[in-house]
């Protein structure tokens, strides 16, 4: 049987080439993959597209990626006030931004998980995000055309996994891990504790481990504020 | 621009508050609506809903208690409320965009006569910008409120004809509540349900950009 634990965050993060889409977990400074950023950004892979809620807060979460140079596209509902070296890049056109409302940018991740090649929504219907976009009537509502955001990896971060890769999450840390676990070809999961298959009751699990590829326990970096 | 005492940002959230019904589940966007949490009328009984996947969200944390794992949508460390419950971010949206949240409260830049809502990006304004989940929340809320000042710092009124400021969405809302009065809007107009202590409709009206009702 194909064995998902990985030796460290260096070790489950290796092979991700130049040029990777990826998905980043987190919200608000919870539940973000941070020991796999950080092992993402000592491997020196460049010219990456991310597919996350905002762009770090200074040095942390994915401002360590930024202030590196290595992230060229983003997309993203919220960059944030704090996100300085995402906003520098972004400044000196060396980095290019797709702006999507925060569950647009959800459901554009689930279509692509469960499938599904595109949706009509109201949301965005007369603003800057609706630009070259189909537009439609469905039952007296403008809508507009919004199609799946793919990945090559998602690298999200979970309290608990199993040896299979059985899921569950901390309070809001939760947030978008879920969803980005199901929606990318490669999820990589980073946990504060890996337990024995059977030890996580079937009824409690969040993120069944078939959307699970690559578990590593790693030791939370923490960034509060 | 008469020289009167106007409601505090304080005032505006307690005056919002009382528009809440009891039992609702309810959304409180960034500025002024993430204060009313602390002036609700005493009795009422309020769910909140947060984006990243909260609901029955209670008050801030107090020194000490904060967890960085239970967080609002401003970041800041809060509690629970009995009852609470955990979901990842796609059902927190489903639920705003849904119909599901009874009332969503939202800060705004601008208002226009028919409601179209402008409420994320300044023009001008320098960085990216950013969107978070006010489209989401302002397209799908069942009722959703704007509460803001009045007037700009400059004196020109925030509630316009036509808004000239990127727009959040069109038609989307029901009431506004400002440092001057209550303002419905309406299939035939904006309709002025209440004026700030001392202030008179002719007094409101030269300082909005719509005809009051």
């Amino acid at each position: 049987m194909r064995q998902k634990l990985f030796p460290s965050v260096d070790a489950a993060v290796a092979d991700v080439p130049d040029g990777a889409r990826i998905m980043f977990g987190g919200f608000g400074g919870a539940g973000f993959p941070n020991n796999l950023i950080h092992a993402l950004a000592r491997t020196g892979t460049r010219n990456i597209t991310a597919i996350s809620n905002n762009c770090g807060t200074r040095d942390g979460e994915l401002g360590l990626m930024f202030k590196n140079g290595l992230i060229s596209h983003v997309i993203a509902s919220f960059p944030g006030p704090h996100a300085n070296y995402f906003q520098e890049r972004f400044a000196a056109k060396e980095v290019t931004l797709e702006l999507v409302p925060q569950g647009i940018l959800c459901e554009r991740m689930r279509a692509a998980a469960a499938g599904i090649l595109g949706f009509y929504t109201t949301v965005g219907v007369g603003t800057e995000v609706a630009a070259g976009k189909e537009e439609r009537v469905i039952d007296n509502q403008h809508c507009i055309l919004e199609s799946p955001i793919r990945a090559d990896y998602a690298f999200i971060k979970a309290q608990r996994a199993d040896e299979l890769g059985n899921l569950t999450y901390r309070l809001a840390a939760r947030n978008f891990n879920p969803i980005m676990a199901m929606a990318a070809r490669t999820t990589i999961v980073e946990v504060e504790e890996i337990v024995p298959v059977g030890s996580i009751d079937p009824e409690h699990v969040v993120t069944p481990a078939i959307f699970v590829h690559r578990i590593v326990q790693a030791k939370g970096i923490r960034y509060a504020g | 621009m008469p020289d009167k005492p106007r409601l505090s940002r304080e005032e505006i959230a307690a005056r919002a508050a009382k528009e809440l019904p009891d039992g609702s589940y309810v959304n409180l966007g960034w500025g002024i609506p993430n204060l009313i949490a602390d002036y609700l009328p005493a009795g009422l009984t309020v769910f909140f809903h947060s984006e990243n996947g909260i609901l029955g969200m209670g008050r801030r944390a107090r020194a000490g208690e904060e967890d960085y794992d239970l967080v609002d949508a401003m970041k800041v460390p809060v509690t629970l409320a009995p009852g609470a419950s955990f979901f990842h971010q796609a059902d927190a949206h489903l639920m705003s965009r849904g119909g599901h949240l009874d009332v969503a409260v939202l800060g705004g830049f601008q208002v226009s006569e028919k409601g179209d809502l402008a409420n994320w990006k300044v023009p001008g304004a320098r960085g990216s910008g950013g969107i978070g989940g006010a489209m989401d929340i302002a397209a799908g809320a069942k009722v959703l409120i704007v509460c803001m000042e009045h007037t700009t710092k400059d004196g020109a009124p925030k509630i316009v004809k036509t808004c000239t400021y990127p727009l959040t969405a069109l038609a989307c809302v029901d009431t506004i509540v400002t440092d001057l009065a209550v303002i419905d809007v309406r299939a035939e107009g904006l309709l002025l349900r209440e004026t700030a202590p001392g202030w008179t409709k002719k007094e409101i009206q030269e300082l909005t950009g719509a005809p009051l009702l």
